[in-house]
């Protein structure tokens, strides 16, 4: 589904009239697989590089070296046409559902948007597109009845509902989720992830998890990473990552977690 | 199924507008500016219909009746050329006000322009643009002025370019700013990763979000502008007699200050009158609009 | 004897464009040397108000308080006047907030900041500083600094006195909050008020932070309220826990009490969304329902409306609070009847 060879990016070094700054070295060597159909987790702290691997996976941002194919097609040598049409099949739901939409459009029309863009492969007229975005609405829990409403009227967790049509309405086979739930409250946390494990067996999606939070790894992935400072140290199997951690990092990641709150109580 | 949605759409819209509403009549002073631009806006459109001396503003004289002080006939007195005060400045209101939103609007456009193309791409073109615009800041905007004025001859119009010209620069920095700040929302990378054109970015996400900071500018600007083109009149490059103008209804009593003192009190109170106003509505629609404030 | 903090029926209403919004309603909650109590509960449930009204931080108006006490050593803050109250702060009760980055003026070294804030604390108390009475201006000077040093010392950051000149920027993330603390204990409070002192930092730094904050509630014999949503942090760090739902508490007790015994139906919902080791894929129960709008709070109970055990008799007035075991109180009076049935 992704392959990910040997990705590096080096921010380049620059050179000013107050000195120079060093290049950064944000990823390097990165390889990593991920399934069809499976929740592939990638872990890491704040600086380990997760949010320039995401960026360059949605083509945002260009490898220094190394390559990254999707669908076995390398997304450099896309041609404008392909890349434009990849878009439609690679989404992303960010992890601030209160900064990702923006306040003046409707949920109409952040949820029609990526339709409205992509119309020429999904060929969907304007009435079509908004019974499209009232399913969308249905699908993640949320009815149409909100269609017209406006972020603002919303609570972080109905945001990321709507994060999430967003993400869908193109019709995408790869979805990244930059850590998705980190600023929700533990219930609707829950829901949210339940939503995201139903859609998947619904849709048939592959999910791309970011985050820093173990347990919501644990929770939802099948196999899962952890970068450091721009390297993958581990990666494997969620379970046998958790039960038989093999590199250093892993341990200490696993030994500062809060404990289960269930063993403090001797439960 | 589509009126529902009407509906909520409709309330969706009112709740916002009461909510603004709201927030404005918390600060009394807003209030007190928005009477008072009110009041303004009033004289702009009615000013001239509602003269008791219609025949005044057009520059009919009375020597009979000069410097009269105020009186119920004259509540404004009279000037030196017996003409009623109160007329002269209720039908300068529009040319005033007129001038004033010509100039900013003029401003607004040019300056979001430059602005949103500097701050949007970035890179040699923000380098050329605001060098460009910074050129044109130091050059105070009287002395401008009086070169177009110059150069094309006095008069309304020339006049307005001559501001306007000085003018766009702080909008276009403005603007630059906003379109910079709004480029790292996260709303906007998520309309790139849906495939958005820059186009429809800059369009349909980046600008929609920095109008508040626009129109809170322009309503603060207004005033200075109206001031702008008073003196503009009263150094005799703006709007020449017999239109009324405030600026030059000044700039003729000062001669004779301060024994018919009413002749320069009255005009100055109006101009006294819109800038505070527009300022005050300025401050107060910044607390109702800004964003940031908003959170 | 009379507790560190102890606050009694607190009542807060918040006036907005809508009306005004009871968001604290009956908060009780005593604090006494070498407690950590942590208030755990979610988004606007009210406990980041709960700790500031003990600095007395929150605004009034827009808010206005209805009714209660907060005694901190048997005086009511409430009552004080800002002069007062400004002594206070500091002092008797210290605070840390969520992010290190905007509490830090980025415009001055740390070490004058410290050293202001320990010669701020010490006029209301010139023993802080260790000097005699009237000691001169260099004097103090010197030993403000000399405390600085000690206390960053203390809080773990390495090579302290050199690091007295550089800028918070300077300082990642998790030596920025061990600044803070220290700023904040170095007029030696009783009580520290910590608000998310956690969330913005990696896992990591995290489990560090918290292990510090226990060991100076050990040196110092302070008594501690961490506010947080994360009942990890929670587990990790506390001796005590209250749950806070819609402004009010609904469960509270000496942490392996409330754990083990989870009684309140809302205590029970939040532990049953935390993904655990335990929990199997899409086994997660999340809460159905939204928080109450607090301008018209449901009457009696306020998470009734959303309870699985609630009954009509929920809805009549508050819950009556009772005890479960020794320290350990529930306001839930159905939760023990169906218990016992």
């Amino acid at each position: 589904m992704l392959e990910i060879e040997n990705v590096s990016r080096v921010f380049a070094a620059r050179k000013g009239m107050f000195g120079s700054t060093p290049g950064v070295r944000a990823l390097h060597e990165v390889s990593l697989s991920v399934r069809k159909g499976e929740s592939f987790g990638l872990v890491g702290e704040s600086g380990s590089g997760k949010t320039t691997l995401t960026r360059q996976i949605l083509r945002l941002d260009t490898p220094t070296s190394g390559r990254i194919l999707f669908e076995g097609e390398d997304m450099a040598r896309l041609s404008p046409a392909a890349l434009r049409a990849l878009r439609a099949k690679v989404q992303i739901v960010f992890q601030d559902p209160y900064a990702s939409l923006n306040p003046r459009m409707s949920v109409h029309d952040i949820v029609t948007e990526p339709m409205l863009i992509h119309r020429a492969t999904l060929g969907l007229n304007r009435q079509q597109r908004t019974d499209r975005a009232a399913e969308l609405l249905e699908l993640v829990g949320l009815g149409p009845q909100h269609l017209y409403r406006h972020p603002h009227e919303f609570s972080g967790g109905q945001r990321q509902r709507i994060c999430i049509a967003r993400a869908l309405a193109p019709g995408p086979s790869l979805v990244l989720l930059d850590e998705p739930t980190s600023a929700l409250d533990v219930s609707v946390q829950a829901q949210v992830l339940n939503l995201l494990i139903e859609l998947q067996q619904r849709l048939g999606l592959t999910y791309f998890f970011i985050s820093h939070d173990l347990g919501v790894i644990r929770y939802i992935c099948d196999r899962v990473a952890l970068i450091y400072r721009g390297e993958i140290k581990e990666q494997g199997e969620t379970q046998r990552l958790f039960d038989a951690p093999e590199s250093d990092y892993t341990r200490s990641l696993l030994a500062a977690m809060p404990p289960d709150v269930g063993r403090v109580a001797g439960r | 199924m589509t009126d529902v949605s009407q509906d909520s759409r409709r309330s969706a819209r009112a709740e916002a507008s009461r909510r603004a509403f709201y927030r404005f009549r918390q600060s009394r002073l807003s209030m007190v500016g928005a009477t008072m631009v009110a009041v303004v806006l009033f004289f702009t459109l009615f000013g001239n219909l509602l003269a008791p001396y219609p025949e005044h503003v057009r520059g009919g004289l009375n020597t009979a009746e000069r410097f009269q002080a105020p009186s119920l006939a004259h509540p404004f007195g009279t000037n030196e050329l017996g003409q009623d005060v109160l007329s002269l400045v209720m039908a300068g209101t529009p040319v005033s006000v007129a001038a004033g939103f010509a100039v900013v609007l003029i401003g607004t456009v040019l300056g979001v322009v430059v602005g949103a193309l500097a701050g949007f791409n970035g890179g040699w073109i923000d380098d050329v643009l605001m060098r460009f615009s910074d050129l044109m800041l130091t050059i105070p905007s009287l002395i401008l002025a009086m070169a177009v004025a110059a150069a094309l001859g006095p008069g309304f119009v020339n006049m307005i370019i001559a501001i306007a010209l000085s003018w766009w620069p702080g909008y276009a920095r403005l603007v630059r700013g906003e379109v910079l700040q709004a480029r790292e929302e996260v709303y906007v990378a998520a309309a790139r990763a849906i495939g958005a054109s820059p186009a429809r970015v800059l369009f349909r996400h980046i600008l929609p979000n920095i109008v508040s900071p626009i129109i809170v500018k322009m309503s603060l600007d207004m005033g200075f502008a109206i001031l702008t083109v008073a003196a503009l009149g009263f150094i005799g490059i703006g709007v020449r007699p017999p239109t009324p103008e405030w600026g030059t209804l000044l700039s003729i009593a000062r001669n004779y200050m301060p024994d018919f003192w009413w002749t320069a009190v009255f005009p100055g109170l109006a101009m006294f009158l819109a800038v505070f106003g527009f300022n005050l509505l300025g401050d107060g629609l910044r607390d109702v609009l800004d964003p940031r404030a908003r959170r | 004897m009379t507790a560190l903090l102890d606050i009694r029926d607190l009542h807060l209403s918040m006036h907005s464009f809508e009306g005004a919004a009871k968001v604290l309603s009956g908060v009780s909650l005593s604090v006494e040397k070498r407690q950590i109590w942590g208030l755990v509960g979610e988004t606007g449930c009210g406990k980041s108000l709960t700790g500031l009204s003990v600095s007395r931080l929150v605004r009034t108006p827009p808010a206005e308080y209805t009714g209660g006490q907060i005694l901190m050593d048997g005086t009511d803050v409430l009552g004080l006047s800002e002069p007062q109250m400004r002594a206070l702060r500091g002092r008797r009760v210290g605070m840390i907030f969520q992010d290190p980055t905007t509490n830090l003026n980025p415009a001055f070294r740390i070490g004058t900041q410290l050293i202001d804030v320990a010669l701020a604390a010490a006029k209301h108390d010139p023993a802080i500083l260790g000097l005699e009475p009237g000691a001169g201006r260099r004097a103090r000077k010197a030993a403000a600094r000399k405390l600085a040093i000690a206390m960053l010392t203390e809080v773990g950051i390495p090579a302290a006195e050199s690091r007295l000149d550089d800028y918070p920027h300077q300082f990642s993330g998790g030596m920025r909050q061990r600044v803070l603390i220290a700023m904040a204990l170095i007029g030696r409070p009783g009580l520290l008020i910590a608000d998310e002192p956690t969330t913005a930092l990696d896992v990591s730094v995290q489990a560090q932070i918290l292990t510090l904050l226990k060991q100076m509630v050990a040196t110092h014999d302070m008594g501690v309220v961490l506010i947080t949503h994360n009942l990890g942090v929670v587990a990790q760090t506390c001796t005590h826990v209250a749950v806070m739902y819609a402004g009010t508490i609904v469960e509270k007790g000496p942490i392996e009490a409330v754990l083990a015994d989870p009684a309140h139906p809302y205590t029970q919902a939040l532990l049953r969304a935390i993904p655990d080791r335990s929990v199997k894929r899409g086994q997660l129960q999340g809460l159905a329902g939204a928080v109450p709008n607090l301008i018209h709070p449901p009457p009696g109970c306020r998470f009734a409306p959303r309870c699985a055990l609630a009954r009509p008799s929920c809805l009549e007035g508050p819950p009556p609070v009772h005890t479960r075991a020794p320290g350990h109180a529930v306001a839930c009076p159905v939760v023990e009847e169906v218990q016992h049935a």
